[in-house]
């Protein structure tokens, strides 16, 4: 498998030891001077307060809201897929389905590239893997140096709900690579929700489609790995 | 005390609610919201880069609603489109929304809501601020609060709470006033105060006491939606 991209930052941590439960925007987790409100939260006096509507944890002191619903926010070193949707004298417009802009310069191509001639490396319409540079007011920037990033060619894509995305990659990649194994194919998965897969048939690609989305409808059941095993298995 | 309310509710009791989440699949975050026979459903998408231009606003994202009711929703057919009172509407919406969100971390960008009137009986800005709230968290925005809307009433000296048509319409002694109200749901903040019709400036406290305890029915329905989703998630 040649990408080898998923962030462990942005990869699920310790999914299994504890406990979440739904909470709305506003609604007081926990309280008490000695918990520390992290994503998705605030201190209100001496309540720790939802900001947002998810799934909160507290592992140790740090409490947090997960999201499950809702449009991509960039950030930095995510890897995202999008389609181009522009082609200017420096550089390509990627539609990456977020607010803002993405911009890709014409020195990431991994070759010369004749200026006049720019659509002869991604024209319109063309599918590529990007990792995000910066986020700044005026766009975001993407660069495509690095592995497993670059033009998309054959295979299929298709979208899934942003925030489940860390489910979908697991622990370290666990998950991803689970699915890998069990079809053949090659998956890459944008934090943008985008999912791309070539595999050698398209029966396989159909199957690792449809463990991704097995895997989306779940997004707080523990021990997943053993139930996406489980399910493979009854796939036969 | 005991007034007699056209459709035989107690005085201070609210419509049966209804309230449903991801309502529209192609949104980003949607709910349904329904006061008796009023019925409200909010679509919210976004955040996404804003069109025209001119509008961005590098400092903050901006909140851009659009409140209509569909031609079949009252009794004679509405024509579709955009008019004096819808375009209002969508105004006192976005101002009761915006003080529970939190656009500074979206510059340039638009959050678009949605709010379509599926059946109208009055309350129909209430109920589209009650799903368009639902729809926000359901959208993963970041906010402070929900935000709770219900209009309290007058008929005749008797204040009434959530007002149906025919209660809007009454005619008899002082007549009908229609106060509509939005709060965020944790605290005493008030983001929308309209009125049509007459009140006695003594009685406005009085409103805003049975507003609050409203609310919190409300509240626990649109808490209950949303809960219910994740747990729907889960089997």
């Amino acid at each position: 498998m040649r990408n080898e991209i998923n962030e462990a930052h942005e990869a699920e941590e310790d999914s299994e030891s504890t406990s979440r439960w739904a909470v709305v925007p506003g609604e007081t987790i926990v309280s008490g001077e000695d918990y520390l409100p992290s994503e998705g939260t605030r201190r209100e006096g001496e309540n720790v307060v939802a900001s947002r509507f998810g799934l909160a944890e507290i592992s140790g002191r740090v409490v947090k809201v997960i999201s499950i619903f809702g449009a991509f926010v960039p950030r930095r070193n995510n890897v995202v897929i999008g389609t181009v949707s522009d082609i200017t004298f420096s550089g390509w417009l990627i539609n990456i389905d977020s607010a803002g802009s993405a911009f890709l310069p014409i020195d990431e191509a991994p070759r010369f590239i004749n200026r006049n001639e720019m659509d002869q490396f991604l024209n319109i319409g063309d599918v590529v893997a990007a990792k995000i540079w910066s986020v700044k007011l005026k766009g975001i920037d993407l660069v495509m140096k690095g592995k497993g990033l670059g033009k998309l060619e054959g295979g299929f894509i298709f979208k899934i709900i942003p925030s489940r995305v860390p489910r979908v990659i697991g622990r370290e990649g666990s998950m991803v690579n689970l699915i890998k194994e069990k079809t053949g194919c090659n998956i890459t998965i944008g934090q943008n929700g985008w999912i791309w897969i070539k595999g050698p048939d398209t029966d396989s690609e159909i199957k690792a489609r449809n463990a991704i989305e097995f895997v989306t409808s779940k997004v707080h059941v523990s021990g997943l790995t053993e139930k996406v095993e489980q399910w493979f298995a009854e796939q036969k | 005390m005991a007034i007699k309310r056209p459709d035989g509710r107690k005085q201070h009791e609210l419509r049966e609610i209804k309230a449903k989440i991801d309502v529209v699949p192609n949104a980003d975050g949607s709910a349904m919201f329904a006061f008796g026979k009023t019925v409200a459903i909010a679509a919210v998408y976004g955040p996404r880069q804003l069109h025209p231009q001119h509008m961005q606003d590098p400092s903050t994202g901006i909140l851009r609603v659009n409140y209509d009711l569909l031609s079949f929703s009252v009794g004679d057919r509405k024509k579709p489109g955009p008019s004096r009172r819808s375009s209002e509407i969508s105004k006192v919406t976005e101002w009761a929304l915006e003080p529970a969100l939190d656009l500074k971390a979206f510059p340039n960008s638009v959050i678009d809501v949605q709010i379509y009137i599926l059946q109208a009986d009055a309350g129909t800005r209430t109920a589209g601020i009650n799903a368009a709230s639902m729809a926000l968290a359901h959208a993963g925005i970041p906010m402070k609060d929900l935000i709770c809307s219900v209009a309290i009433g007058k008929n005749d000296k008797e204040l009434i709470v959530d007002l149906n048509k025919e209660e809007e319409d009454f005619k008899e002694g002082e007549g009908a006033t229609d106060f509509a109200l939005a709060k965020l749901a944790n605290s005493d903040a008030f983001t929308l105060m309209q009125m049509d019709g007459k009140i006695q400036p003594e009685l406005v406290k009085e409103v805003l006491k049975l507003a609050a305890e409203a609310s919190k029915h409300i509240y626990e329905a649109q808490k209950k939606a949303l809960k219910e989703v994740v747990e729907e998630n889960e089997k």
